[in-house]
Parts: C-alpha cells; sequence; structure tokens
C-alpha cells in the first residue's frame, strides 16, 4: 500500500524533473572532480611551460590555446601565488574594486580560478557578480520566436519585447530557408518598439555571419566552443578557427559573443572525467584568449545536466561570475527550460536577477514557450507580470519596465503594417490586412493565419540573391511613411562604422548612445555605490497597472 | 491484461515472414500493444560488407544497444523499436539488414556509417537512448535527411515511420518527413538521464574497429 502523502508529492511539478546522482568518472559532477587538475604555473622566458599540472609538450589544444593567449604572463607569477582563498574574499569584500580582482584573475590557470570561486557560497557568489559585472547598469536579453516563423507576428512580438525593456533580441528558424525573414522581421519590430534595441538570428555560422553583413542583424552570439579537445574536435572547430571567425564579426564592425555552458561535454559523452565547471572555465578562457568582449553562458542548451546533481545550480551562477572575473561581458543564461518547478526555476533565476547582470536571461522567452524556438526559456511571457512584480517586490532592476495594453497594442500594429509597407516594396508575398489586425491582438502563433510557406521560402531565397541589404530596408521605410523606424534602422547601420559598440558590454539606449563596460564601468564598493534605482527608474518599476491607487475608489 | 503471449508469437512470426521479403498488410494494431518481453537477439556474423543490392536499408545500432541497454530512455524495449524500424522498411518491399557501429557513439556518424555501407545508399543510425537518423550516403555527416534529436517523444509509431521513410529514399521517392513533437519540458525530465546513457554508450566505443554484421532475431524472453 502507498502512503497518500507520497503519492501527493510524486505530483508535484518537482517530481517531473529529472535528479542523477554524481559520477565523477565521465565527469558527471558539477565541481570538484578527482580527476581535476591541481593548479600550478611554470613560466621560462616568458612562456608557459607548465599549467595545472601539466607540461607544455603535454598540452592539448585548448591548454595550448589559454596558455599563450588567455593568461598574462607577467601577472601569473604573482596571482597563482597566491592563497585562493584569500582572492575568494576579495570577491565579496567591499573594500577591493573591481578592477583589482580582474587584475588578479588575468593571471590565473583555469584550475585556478575554479579552486577560488569554489570557496564562495550561493549568496557570495551573488555578491561577487554584483561587483564583478563589467558595465554597471544590468540589462536584459529575450527570445522572439514562433513554430510557423510567420514573419507578421515576429515583428510584432519584437516591438512589443522592445517596449517591455528588452536590450537585446534574439530570433531564429524552424525552417532554416526562413531565415532572412526572421532577421527582417527582428530588425523591423525592434526598432518601431524602441530604436537602438540589438537583434541577431542564430543560424549556421557562415550564413549567420553573410547576414549580419548585410545588415539584417546587428550582433551575434551562437558560436559556441567546448572544455575538451574531443567535443571541439567533433564539431569540426578549434579554438583558432572561432577566434578567426570573431575577427571577421570585429572587421564588418558587429558586435558578437561566444557561447558555452556547464555540461556540454558530459552530455557529448567525452568530459575526460573532468568536473563541468572546470572545463567551462576553459571555455570562458578560450573566448577571453580569442579577444572577443563577451560570452554567453550559465550552462545554456545543457541545464538540464548541471540542473540533476548536487550543487548543480550554484556551479551555474559559478560559471557566469568567473566570466565577469575575466572582464567579459556575460549574458547569463536563465534561457532553457530547466524545471517544471516554479519554485525551483525562480530560485534559479534570482541568483542571477538579484546582482545583475549585463544580460541576466540570454534570452527570457518574449513569446510563450509554445513558441520559443530554443526549445522553451526558464521564464516566457506568461510570466513577465510575476517578474515586474519581483522587480517592485525587492526593489531591484531585472531590465523590464511595466507596460499598458493600449500601448502593446499601438506598438504591434505599427510594427506588422511597418512589415507589409517593406514587403510591398521589396516585392515580397504580400502582407494582409488580416494578417496584420491578428498579429496586433495575437498571443502565438496559434492565432494567426496560415502563410504560404513555400511562397515566402522561394521569396527569401531570392532576397538574398538579389543583394537586398540593410539600406534597401531604410528606403523603403522611408518611401511608405515610416520615417521614423527607417531612421533607427538607418542609425543601427552607422554603428557599424562608428565601431563603439564592439566595447565590453556594449548595448544602445533610445538615442543611440552607447551604454558599455567602458563608459558606464561598474564601481561597486558596498552601499552607496555601483548601480543604484535612480528616481525616475524607481518610479517605472513601481507603477503597474494593477496597483489600485487612492483615485480609483473615487468613481 | 490481454493475452500478450500469443500476440507476440503472431508478431514475430509476422515480422519474420516479412523479412523473408514477403509483402502483407499489418494484421495488428501495435500501436496499443504493451511491450512484450520480447528479448532481442544479436548475433554477430563478421565484419559488416559494402551491399550490393539497392533493395535494402542499413540500420546502424550504436556501441551499447541490446548490450548495456535493453530499453531506451523512457523505457521502450529496444527489441520493439528494432522491430518496428524493420517492419517499416518490411512495408515498402525491402530489405533490412542490421549493422552494430563501435568506433562512434554518435547519432550522425552511426547513420552516415550504415549509409555507405547500404546498397541503396540510405541508412539508419539508432543509438540506444533512442535517437534515430534517416541518413545517405552522399550527404555530409552532420546533415542528414530526417533527424530525431529528442527521443523521449517517439514512439513505436515514429520508428515505425523512420523505417517506412528510410525504404522510400532508398526506392528514389521523397517522402513528406515524418512529423515531429516538440516537447520543450522534455529536457528537465531526460536531459540528465540521457547524458548518463551516453557515457555509458561512449564507453562501449572501440575506436578503430569496423562496423560488425548481425542476425537479429527476437525470442520470447522471461520478463512479466
Amino acid at each position: 500500500m502507498r502512503s497518500k502523502r507520497f503519492q501527493v508529492l510524486a505530483e508535484r511539478p518537482v517530481n517531473k524533473d529529472g535528479f542523477v546522482a554524481e559520477w565523477p568518472e565521465v565527469g558527471l559532477i558539477a565541481v570538484d572532480s578527482p580527476n581535476d587538475p591541481k593548479p600550478s604555473i611554470k613560466i621560462e622566458n616568458g612562456k608557459i611551460v607548465e599549467m595545472d599540472g601539466k607540461k607544455r609538450e603535454d598540452f592539448d589544444m585548448i591548454d595550448q590555446f589559454i596558455a599563450d593567449y588567455a593568461i598574462d604572463v607577467e601577472m601569473a607569477e604573482k596571482a597563482m601565488k597566491m592563497d585562493s582563498l584569500e582572492i575568494a574574499r576579495m570577491l565579496v569584500d567591499i573594500n577591493v574594486p573591481r578592477e583589482e580582482v580582474v587584475k588578479i584573475a588575468s593571471g590565473l590557470t583555469p584550475a585556478k580560478l575554479v579552486e577560488v570561486v569554489k570557496m564562495l557560497n550561493v549568496v557570495e557568489i551573488m555578491m561577487a557578480i554584483q561587483k564583478m559585472r563589467a558595465r554597471k547598469r544590468p540589462g536584459n536579453q529575450c527570445h522572439v520566436t514562433n513554430l510557423r516563423d510567420n514573419p507578421v507576428l515576429l515583428a510584432a512580438d519584437a516591438a512589443e519585447a522592445a517596449l517591455r525593456g528588452f536590450d537585446e533580441e534574439e530570433t531564429t528558424v524552424g525552417i532554416t530557408r526562413y531565415a532572412p525573414f526572421n532577421a527582417l522581421a527582428l530588425l523591423i519590430g525592434s526598432q518601431t518598439g524602441r530604436g537602438g534595441v540589438l537583434t541577431q538570428c542564430a543560424l549556421e555560422e557562415s550564413f549567420e555571419l553573410s547576414i549580419g553583413m548585410r545588415g539584417f542583424t546587428s550582433y551575434a552570439e551562437t558560436i559556441s566552443v567546448y572544455g575538451t579537445e574531443q567535443v571541439f574536435v567533433d564539431g569540426d572547430d578549434t579554438p583558432w578557427s572561432k577566434a578567426f571567425l570573431a575577427s571577421a564579426y570585429a572587421s564588418r564592425g558587429l558586435k558578437m559573443r561566444f557561447t558555452s555552458g556547464t555540461g556540454s561535454e558530459v552530455q557529448m559523452g567525452y568530459a575526460e572525467g573532468k568536473s563541468m565547471l572546470y572545463l567551462e572555465t576553459r571555455c570562458a578562457m578560450i573566448a577571453k584568449g580569442a579577444g572577443v568582449q563577451g560570452l554567453q553562458n550559465g550552462s545554456i542548451s545543457c541545464i538540464g545536466v548541471p540542473g540533476a546533481v548536487p550543487s548543480g545550480i550554484r556551479i551555474v551562477a559559478a560559471e557566469n561570475l568567473i566570466t565577469t572575473m575575466l572582464d567579459l561581458e556575460v549574458a547569463s543564461g536563465s534561457d532553457q527550460t530547466f524545471s517544471h518547478s516554479d519554485i525551483r526555476r525562480t530560485a534559479r533565476t534570482l541568483l542571477l536577477m538579484l546582482p545583475g547582470t549585463d544580460l541576466i536571461f540570454s534570452g527570457y522567452s518574449a513569446v510563450p514557450n509554445y513558441d520559443n524556438m530554443f526549445a522553451g526559456s526558464n521564464f516566457d511571457i506568461e510570466d513577465v507580470d510575476d517578474y515586474l512584480a519581483l522587480q517592485r517586490d525587492l526593489m531591484v532592476d531585472g531590465g523590464l519596465r511595466p507596460v499598458t495594453e493600449e500601448e502593446v497594442i499601438a506598438v504591434r500594429n505599427k510594427a506588422a503594417r511597418a512589415l507589409q509597407a517593406v514587403f510591398k516594396k521589396l516585392g515580397l508575398p504580400p502582407i494582409t490586412d488580416e494578417e496584420v489586425e491578428a498579429a496586433t491582438y495575437a498571443h502565438g502563433s496559434k492565432d494567426m493565419p496560415l502563410r504560404d510557406v513555400n511562397e515566402d521560402l522561394k521569396a527569401a531565397t531570392e532576397l538574398m540573391n538579389r543583394g537586398v541589404h540593410g539600406l534597401d530596408i531604410v528606403k523603403a521605410l522611408a518611401e511608405s511613411g515610416f520615417t521614423d523606424v527607417a531612421e533607427n534602422i538607418f542609425n543601427m547601420l552607422k554603428q557599424r562604422v562608428a565601431g563603439d559598440y564592439l566595447h565590453t558590454s556594449a548595448v544602445l539606449d533610445k538615442d543611440f548612445n552607447i551604454d558599455s563596460a567602458v563608459n558606464n564601468p561598474n564601481d561597486y564598493m558596498g552601499p552607496g555605490t555601483g548601480y543604484r534605482l535612480s528616481a525616475e527608474r524607481w518610479e517605472e518599476i513601481k507603477n503597474i497597472p494593477q496597483a489600485l491607487k487612492p483615485e480609483d475608489f473615487d468613481k | 491484461m490481454i493475452n500478450t503471449e500469443m500476440i507476440v508469437e503472431e508478431v514475430v512470426k509476422e515480422v519474420l515472414k516479412r523479412l523473408a521479403g514477403e509483402k502483407e498488410t499489418v494484421a495488428k494494431d501495435h500501436k496499443d500493444m504493451k511491450p512484450a518481453g520480447r528479448e532481442l537477439i544479436l548475433e554477430e556474423i563478421g565484419e559488416a560488407k559494402a551491399g550490393t543490392t539497392g533493395e535494402e536499408v542499413v540500420i546502424g545500432i550504436s556501441p551499447a544497444f541490446g548490450i548495456k541497454f535493453k530499453e531506451n530512455i523512457t523505457g521502450i524495449p529496444l527489441a520493439d523499436i528494432l522491430r518496428e524500424i524493420m517492419a517499416g522498411i518490411a512495408e515498402e518491399g525491402l530489405n533490412a539488414r542490421v549493422i552494430r557501429v563501435r568506433h562512434t557513439a554518435d547519432v550522425a556518424f552511426i547513420g552516415h556509417t550504415a549509409a555507405k555501407l547500404s546498397g541503396s545508399g540510405v541508412g539508419i543510425g539508432l543509438q540506444s537512448r533512442g535517437t534515430a537518423v534517416i541518413h545517405h550516403k552522399d550527404l555530409q555527416p552532420l546533415n542528414n535527411l530526417e533527424l530525431f534529436p529528442q527521443c523521449p517523444v517517439l514512439t513505436l509509431d515514429t520508428y515505425r515511420a523512420i523505417g517506412k521513410n528510410a525504404a522510400l529514399y532508398a526506392k528514389g521517392e521523397s517522402p513528406t518527413p515524418v512529423p515531429v513533437m516538440n516537447d520543450q519540458m522534455a529536457r528537465p525530465k531526460y536531459q540528465a538521464k540521457a547524458a548518463v546513457m551516453h557515457n555509458f554508450e561512449t564507453q562501449y566505443v572501440k575506436p578503430g574497429m569496423k562496423p560488425v554484421e548481425l542476425k537479429v532475431s527476437f525470442s520470447k524472453g522471461g520478463a512479466s
């Protein structure tokens, strides 16, 4: 006979989650695998000849890349001699400024960085992230996708997401050949909602670069790196090939960051028995060594793996912390379904939302999860009022702002009409008034009339063949009377020439001013310093439309 | 419970008959059938050779398939999965040949290896956890004809449809891809288990070893 209590518990959402015991021999362990190397360094004639117990002649290609490009040799002698506990304490000591920790971290090996952060408990990890985040103001990124790759809906959702306050928007495709339309819809929608929002379209790497070069997107993020040689080679890549790709973006004035995350190596069966955090630290250092300005990590698409082992979620926050210690922008994940339990998924998010990161989610699903083509995010649009309430309850800036139904309807309608006009000017398959209407009021793709997919795909391919680029879109908008949207997109194109948004953690405000770690560095040193809500921003967060005001009782 | 033993006998006979090249329509509604404790018997009969007839689809199974693992990630017996794929191929009048790939546990490379040995150029890759791919010898290994990455949502019906579509590709047709279901909560439930299974799988990988030809039979097992 079964206990009725246990029957009730078995039905709770948390018990639909997968949990597994540690298996260190294959690397199914968050941190502290017995196979993890011990920190060490030996330098001869300005060259690292031994790192973490391994001699140079035994280095694999990742060791070599890190030793040659990611460690400041001059700093290393001193930093590696420091007690790890002392460095860990500096991370949470409000009297030690961020720059000092960054300087020390620049001389640390992967094993030493792990040894330092593993001494922190979760509250200390959060304190450290608050100080170590590169840009002073925290921000947020969202996903805008839908199951049918419906461009009209994408434009409307992108506009709403921009209005809601996201700094960056990311899309991807269900059907690859739809990519040019998705990128176009996201660009027009986002710039209708708020000028200056950065947009990207996650695709196969060469195609992603080519639509970026055309001005359909303004940054890239899905350039993956891995912590073991075997997994890297399986993907037909090396740290050098990724660095080459990174420089291709830089040469065209396009912002970009790498992507990695705990769990990917063990997921692919080649973790070499090393802990997830140790391998992820190697990834973060590859990003540093390649010279890119930032990294998306926080397990990302493998979150089910660290999420299932003891201390896994703590370690996922620790990997974000290590990224900030390396002076990189961090887009801190929380972007994939990881639990059936609302309690667990909120707890996981608070670790990042409370201290704040450059991009707390990467991204938050600005569409219902059934439309999320990244296989669902930890929070979706149906959670947005909860999220706004959390900001208000805790007086925390999570990067979003309350909006009214009227303004959302208006901006969605305008974006759909702008896309309709551009499709008409460019001779693409027509967008009907019925579709504009549906997108204006839709919640998801189930609310949209069907499009002729084959016609769209043909036209999307042809759009690429015709060589249509960003300026053509600006022209089409301007000639159709959408001069403000046209101006916003023109301003986005100008960023390519200026290049200022290539700086670490750079995003743009509505007037196209750069907000980055260079002109707005994080100067947190305890109460009264660092990012504080301005009176204006607090007013915005406070005023959720649902809150009753005294005058509401006068009616 | 229904009398499963009788149905098992019947289905086994049915499959064996069709494997012998006979074309008959499916007699039973297989989808409502409970897994019946059928045992998968895989007999190694030498190095897998390149096929000489276009009338075949080669199924490549992963290193630990049927050895370490008898069930996929959701508990569907691997015997039933393999049987459905083979039945799907037989349904189109083609022969199913089964090989074990030993040098890799990666489903794309398993499928590509199978395709290269297939007389028709079409192969299927199948991992113990249930992930499957339909491949063609002329495609890049990381490309595919159809990929089924979310093993937890695959049913026995899907596996039969995979076999059928592979056979249609082998006949030079362009079948409608098997509809794939998406479950965004599959990750929280199964991703860690998939990692555990895959690490067992990679422990059976023997670098440099050639694929081996298998004689497949199903017998009644002792399970209840």
